[in-house]
């Protein structure tokens, strides 16, 4: 499976909501009612640049029980491929988007006897709409949301106002840390524990529940790496037939979409193996980015995953 | 031209079932060659041709009323052929949803859904049920959401959740079944449900199949088709009652072998549930006697080479041991050695 069929949505309203965090809210420029989705999925974004097309994955925070308009964040990333610059600064008010249906990599256990959400800066994005779905329900959950300062904290008085003391914000610049390995610790059988966040925090959050003898199967993260930038490589698509370059600030599914070939993908963040590709041939070494490929897979040099990865080298073939 | 509703049709006892000859140009042959191994034939469920049995994600044809009615019969006798856990409740929803939003758009004459809001009215004029309710309050229909609108509509219907990179069957109704039993598979994974399947294993297919479905989007369903024989048209082949139907098998003669043994063909949907994330399993049943079949030369000549040279792994998995050389006697002399055309449209 490749492309997603996307539909035309309009930006009806944008909100800085921290220094760094872009709101937007998106309604189907048909007018017809969003279609149903289940807290932690994301859609993917097309983009449409002066030079290039960009498509980013972002995490849906509104209430699937809302479906008149689907809201989304975007953190800037200066220092990235520029789809978030570009959301921040090209997209206004009453411009069409073209957006994926919804996707779920993220989604709550329905056994859960308790869960337990983690979240850190953006990445309560993942985390505010599987809030909404477990507001509808009947098993206890609780937020622990760490934010960098006062100012930084998107959605803290949303959260607050809709969950209560289901919610406890903590502020990093008062020294005001979670205390993950004793939250931890501290829950009953049968608690799944959901995070999203830095990678630092997500280390801490599985290694606390390893280190506490949870199963696999109650430990859940949400990690989408941005594409990272880095030097410019070529690369030949042997089915294809065709040669592409792929520059500092694009990526390697990017470049071979630019080229026409039609790869398959779902996440773009290096979680689903959607995009998983054999490699032919490489001079030179993969960087490899994602959370998907083994670690003996990564080493073998025979797989990579475009959305994210990149090499260093003269020469790369891929079985595309 | 749409389908004339027969109102009399019984897949039990007296067995009066026949289909019309629009019913078996529409019939969904399931070999494309002349040979028949496993393969993941999945293919996207888009629309196809008018007239044939994917022109809607939702075929009603003209069995409608008497499946409906089988159903029931199944159900007052055997309750535990529809289940659901607690958790699936969500998923109930997506399906009634789904079923309910599709069978009112594609057969606007004999379904009607109106909403306010969350107040759905849904009028079924072929079964001649009314009801109003509140979409996401079970207590407002007279079943639970996946068994009130499953009674309505034709095939069996299997709901699995999706966990730890996996699928579990955790709600259905599964009153057709060809020979296997929810009841039995309830809580199994996707390979522990496919452990009978023989040969497939080998062949990695389910490792693939799974893989596929755990990426399977919102709004791109899938399909693909399975076959399998029955003596009769008999649509409970249930291990349940194999008392009533494992002994059909010894029935078939040379005499009777057209009008007893039926290709029994399942056009099996995916559908991706958008609130719960969960998974629908559509099996929508489609039976055809080989006298009916033999009307289309193609389709003789087709099935008489698939069935002689079938690996006898499958004949032995499908049931089909005590009467297969019935069937390919009787459509040998149907079959002139002709080349046929690729794919399964009559010629």
């Amino acid at each position: 499976m490749s492309h997603s069929h996307t539909f035309a949505v309009t930006v009806t309203a944008i909100t800085q909501v921290t220094p760094l965090i872009k709101h937007f809210v998106l309604k189907a420029a048909d007018g017809a009612q969003m279609p149903s989705f289940s807290g932690g999925s994301h859609v993917v974004v097309v983009m449409k640049g002066a030079t290039r097309v960009y498509r980013n994955p972002y995490s849906l925070l509104s209430s699937p029980n809302d479906l008149s308009a689907y809201e989304i964040a975007v953190r800037r990333a200066d220092q990235s491929r520029g789809g978030s610059v570009f959301m921040h600064d090209h997209v206004t008010v009453g411009m069409t988007l073209q957006i994926a249906h919804p996707v779920n990599l993220f989604q709550l256990d329905k056994l859960a006897l308790k869960h337990v959400l983690f979240a850190g800066g953006v990445g309560i994005t993942a985390i505010a709409a599987q809030l909404e779905d477990l507001k509808m329900g009947a098993v206890p959950y609780e937020l622990h949301y760490s934010v960098r300062a006062p100012d930084h904290a998107a959605f803290a008085d949303r959260l607050l106002a809709r969950h209560g003391d289901r919610v406890r914000i903590y502020h990093d610049s008062a020294e005001h840390r979670i205390d993950i390995e004793g939250l931890v610790a501290a829950q009953p059988l049968g608690t799944h524990v959901y995070v999203c966040g830095p990678t630092p925090m997500i280390g801490r959050v599985l290694a606390s529940a390893r280190a506490a003898g949870w199963a696999e199967s109650h430990i859940h993260w949400e990690q989408f790496s941005a594409p990272p930038v880095g030097d410019p490589f070529d690369v030949f698509l042997k089915k294809s037939n065709v040669k592409v370059s792929v520059l500092p600030d694009q990526s390697l599914l990017e470049a071979i979409e630019d080229a026409g070939v039609d790869a398959p993908y779902l996440c773009r963040g290096g979680v689903c193996g959607e995009c998983k590709c054999r490699v032919l041939e490489v001079d030179g070494v993969l960087v490899h980015n994602d959370h998907y490929l083994s670690p003996e897979e990564k080493a073998s040099g025979t797989l990579i995953m475009p959305c994210v990865s990149r090499a260093h080298g003269k020469n790369l073939v891929l079985d595309l | 031209m749409s389908a004339v509703f027969k109102t009399d049709e019984t897949f039990r006892d007296d067995f009066k079932y026949s289909n019309s000859p629009r019913a078996i140009r529409r019939f969904p042959l399931p070999f494309v060659e002349d040979k028949y191994m496993y393969s993941v034939n999945i293919e996207p469920h888009v629309p196809g041709p008018k007239d044939s049995i994917t022109e809607f994600q939702f075929d009603v044809d003209e069995h409608y009323i008497g499946e409906c009615r089988d159903r029931e019969i199944v159900l007052k006798e055997d309750p535990l052929r529809y289940q659901a856990l607690p958790h699936m409740m969500s998923a109930q929803w997506d399906v009634l949803e789904l079923l309910m939003n599709h069978m009112s758009k594609d057969y606007p004459e004999q379904f009607s859904l109106s909403k306010q809001g969350n107040r759905w009215s849904w009028h079924n004029k072929l079964l001649n049920i009314k009801n109003e309710f509140t979409f996401g309050d079970p207590s407002t229909l007279p079943r639970e959401p996946l068994d009130y609108i499953t009674r309505q509509a034709q095939g069996d219907f299997v709901v699995m959740d999706q966990r730890d990179g996996d699928f579990y069957i955790e709600a259905g109704m599964v009153t057709t079944p060809a020979d296997w039993s929810m009841d039995f598979d309830m809580g199994m994974s996707f390979k522990e449900w496919h452990g009978p399947v023989p040969l497939a294993h080998e062949l990695n297919v389910f490792d693939r199949a799974l893989k596929f479905l755990l990426n399977l989007r919102i709004n791109e369903p899938v399909r693909r088709l399975n076959w399998t024989m029955t003596v009769n048209p008999r649509l409970d082949t249930s291990p349940e009652f194999y008392p009533r139907w494992g002994s059909d098998r010894a029935s078939v003669t040379a005499d009777n072998v057209a009008d007893k043994a039926h290709i029994r063909v399942e056009l099996q949907g995916l559908w991706r549930l958008p609130r719960s994330n969960a998974m629908l399993f559509g099996i929508r049943c489609y039976l055809i006697s080989i006298r009916e079949l033999a009307t289309i030369p193609k389709w003789a000549r087709r099935t008489h080479r698939t069935l002689r040279d079938l690996h006898p792994a499958l004949v032995d998995y499908k049931g089909l041991t005590r009467y297969r050389d019935h069937v390919v006697n009787w459509l040998a002399p149907l079959d002139d050695g002709s080349p046929t055309t690729s794919g399964n449209a009559p010629e």
